[in-house]
């Protein structure tokens, strides 16, 4: 069994990129002879959430509850995926790639004295199994022998699309509620803080995100771009050099180190498309850059470009999108 | 405040913004044009390893596990603070993530054993270029504690109860708050301090600081890399709409294409 863990949003509904690791898995399962994948599901699971699933192929849905998971703890929950992939007895356990998903992983691969994959992007063969994943923020990659049984890896985020299966799967929901460790709950999270409304969350979910880098020159520089947000109801993005110089604030970079995005239009004025910016916003749909040098990677790169001063461009822009009638 | 003991691992990698390049066996990434650095979240650790360690009189000492170059980054932290380095001399590209766990453990054990207390072990949450995002968790494991992963700051406060360590990072709901006692292992983020630069006067002080040069305990396993390659070059499809301000209706023209502008009531 290839066991999955699906991730859930504020509303109980699984994640894009959980949907995407369970397309991995069933992936993985049609190269071998069509083993059952399961999903692994820490908290409540609704009958939209179960429907979801079993469009997706899910043959059993794995709930975790029970006071000891309610409140998030890396060893905790890595414990009960594991209880959950005993009594199962699933040879391949992965999760999406993200901050939680990575965690995770690495907590159940050391507990279960195997390697851990991070972003895979696809696999080349079942035996051995070898993953191909993203290393140095997925300028290179990495191909990697996983040998050991469970083998555990994450997905790297669009490294596939998210679609439902052929045939759906009966996702009939079994419950656990495993009792863990006192030492698996030391480190475990006290208080969870609500985000402002302008907080990283609003800029990884966002449809537009217009970027900022170097090239607005100053902190006092920013009225321009963020009057263009504004009007494609967007949210902004910078590059580290902007957070570096204390113009915007660290939960608005874009990049390896900072949010990865995934909009339908990413407009970066005046970032040159570094490899650690572009490792955080290669998955946007469309990019249209707005730089003074036609060079720049980030031009290169995009679908679309303009060209010059971005001081000069984005007003222009702006007066347009007013004189055609639009409001933000 | 008990003085509190840090230890900081850090990891010598390529400084790349550009082109990647690799090693001809592919089983590294080529720093050679390139430079070299430590990475982001591992300079922030740094920088919270010299504050926790400054707060309370203890010691931060920095560590890596890389070839004789790797020096120049045990040196770049002690010249922002840090009070002590050591060096596991060893290929950094032949250990897996098992074997660098279990590598800045012995030290950890060894100093201990010499009455040097490491309470307080960070690292950064994943390494600039294998990406693995697991080396804090394995050592946790190994010595058998607490990890916190992804932590933006990390502080150390006095209790009737002892010392207690307050991680904040940022999770899939919110910021959230991790409240753990000594000894434990964090994992950090950028995003929380900012590092400082090294002043003069800290990087004369730093080169006359010993290095402690240890050699591996056990020959590495390694990660299980076959190996490396650089995806295929993606060829510019680029439209250039124009230069300068008179670019602008063809730019609203491709907004207007995407659907993402809202039609208002009001004309401007
Ligand atoms: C370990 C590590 C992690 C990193 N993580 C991140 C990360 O998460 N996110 C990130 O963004 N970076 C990250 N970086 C930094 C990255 O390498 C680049 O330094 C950074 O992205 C560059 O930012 P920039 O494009 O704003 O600046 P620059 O590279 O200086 O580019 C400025 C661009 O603006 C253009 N320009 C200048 N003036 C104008 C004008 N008036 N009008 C129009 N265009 C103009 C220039 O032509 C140029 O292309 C990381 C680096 C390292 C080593
Ligand atoms: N060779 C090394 N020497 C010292 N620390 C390392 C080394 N490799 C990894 N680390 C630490 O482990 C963290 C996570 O690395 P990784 O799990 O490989 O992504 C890094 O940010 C470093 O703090």
């Amino acid at each position: 069994m290839i066991l999955t863990l699906v991730e859930t949003d504020l509303e109980g509904a699984a994640t894009e990129v959980s949907l995407e690791a369970v397309t991995f898995a069933r992936d993985l399962s049609a190269a071998g002879n069509g083993v059952p994948v399961d999903a692994v599901v820490i908290g409540d699971v609704s009958e939209e959430l179960r429907g979801d699933l079993a469009a997706y192929g899910v043959r059993t849905v794995h709930q975790v509850g029970g006071d000891d998971v309610a409140a998030y703890s890396g060893a905790g929950w890595a414990s009960a995926i594991l209880t959950v992939r005993e009594a199962a007895g699933s040879v391949v356990v992965l999760a999406a790639g993200t901050d939680r998903g990575n965690e995770l992983m690495a907590h159940v691969a050391t507990r279960a004295g195997a390697s851990m994959a991070a972003n895979v992007l696809t696999f080349s063969g079942l035996a051995p199994f070898v993953v191909t994943r993203q290393v140095v923020g997925g300028a290179a990659l990495e191909e990697m022998n996983l040998h050991q049984r469970p083998a555990v890896f994450t997905v790297a985020g669009h490294a596939v699309e998210a679609k439902p299966a052929d045939v759906a799967g009966a996702a009939e929901v079994v419950a656990h509620s495993p009792t863990i460790a006192p030492e698996d709950l030391v480190a475990r999270v006290v208080s969870t803080a609500e985000p402002a409304p302008d907080e990283s969350g609003a800029l990884t979910a966002a449809k537009v995100v217009v970027g900022a880098g170097r090239g607005v020159g100053g902190a006092e520089k920013f009225d321009d771009v963020l009057e263009l947000t504004g009007l494609l109801g967007g949210a902004l993005g910078v590059s580290r050099v902007v957070t570096s110089a204390g113009w915007r604030p660290h939960h608005e970079q874009v990049g390896q180190t900072g949010s990865r995005i995934s909009p339908d239009l990413y407009v970066p004025c005046g970032i040159s498309g570094a490899i650690q910016h572009w490792a955080g916003c290669s998955s946007a749909k469309t990019i249209l850059a707005i730089n003074s040098d036609a060079e720049a990677p980030m031009v290169t790169r995009a679908t679309y470009a303009v060209i010059g001063d971005l001081h000069e461009i984005v007003p222009a822009i702006n007066a347009e999108i007013r004189r055609r009638g639009y409001v933000g | 405040m008990a003085s509190v003991g840090v230890l900081v691992c850090v990891k010598r990698v390529p400084d790349i913004t550009e082109e990647v390049a690799l090693t001809e066996d592919g089983q590294s990434v080529d720093g050679r044009r390139a430079g070299f650095t430590m990475s982001a979240h591992e300079e922030c650790a740094v920088e919270l390893a010299v504050q926790v360690a400054g707060g309370s009189d203890g010691e931060a000492t920095v560590l890596t596990i890389g070839d004789a170059d790797a020096v120049e980054q045990l040196r770049n932290a002690l010249a922002v603070g840090c009070t002590a380095a050591t060096h596991v001399v060893g290929e950094p590209f032949a250990f897996g993530p098992a074997d660098v766990a279990r590598e800045i453990a012995a030290v950890v054990r060894d100093h201990e054993s010499a009455g040097r207390s490491h309470d307080l072990v960070l690292l950064g949450n994943d390494a600039a270029d294998s990406g693995d995002f697991q080396v804090g968790i394995r050592l946790a494991y190994e010595l058998g504690r607490p990890v916190v992963n992804g932590a933006s700051t990390v502080a150390v406060e006095d209790t009737p109860e002892g010392p207690v360590v307050v991680a904040v990072g940022e999770g899939p709901e919110g910021q959230e708050t991790y409240r753990m006692p000594l000894p434990a292992v964090v994992t950090i983020r950028e995003g929380g301090v900012e590092p400082r630069y090294p002043s003069v006067p800290g990087r004369l002080k730093a080169k006359k600081i010993p290095i402690e040069e240890r050699q591996p305990t056990a020959e590495p396993a390694g990660a299980s890399r076959v190996r490396m390659t650089l995806p295929p070059p993606t060829p510019s499809a680029v439209q250039i709409l124009g230069e300068g301000p008179e670019a602008a209706p063809a730019v609203v023209d491709v907004l207007e294409k995407l659907g993402v502008l809202t039609p208002g009531k009001v004309a401007p």
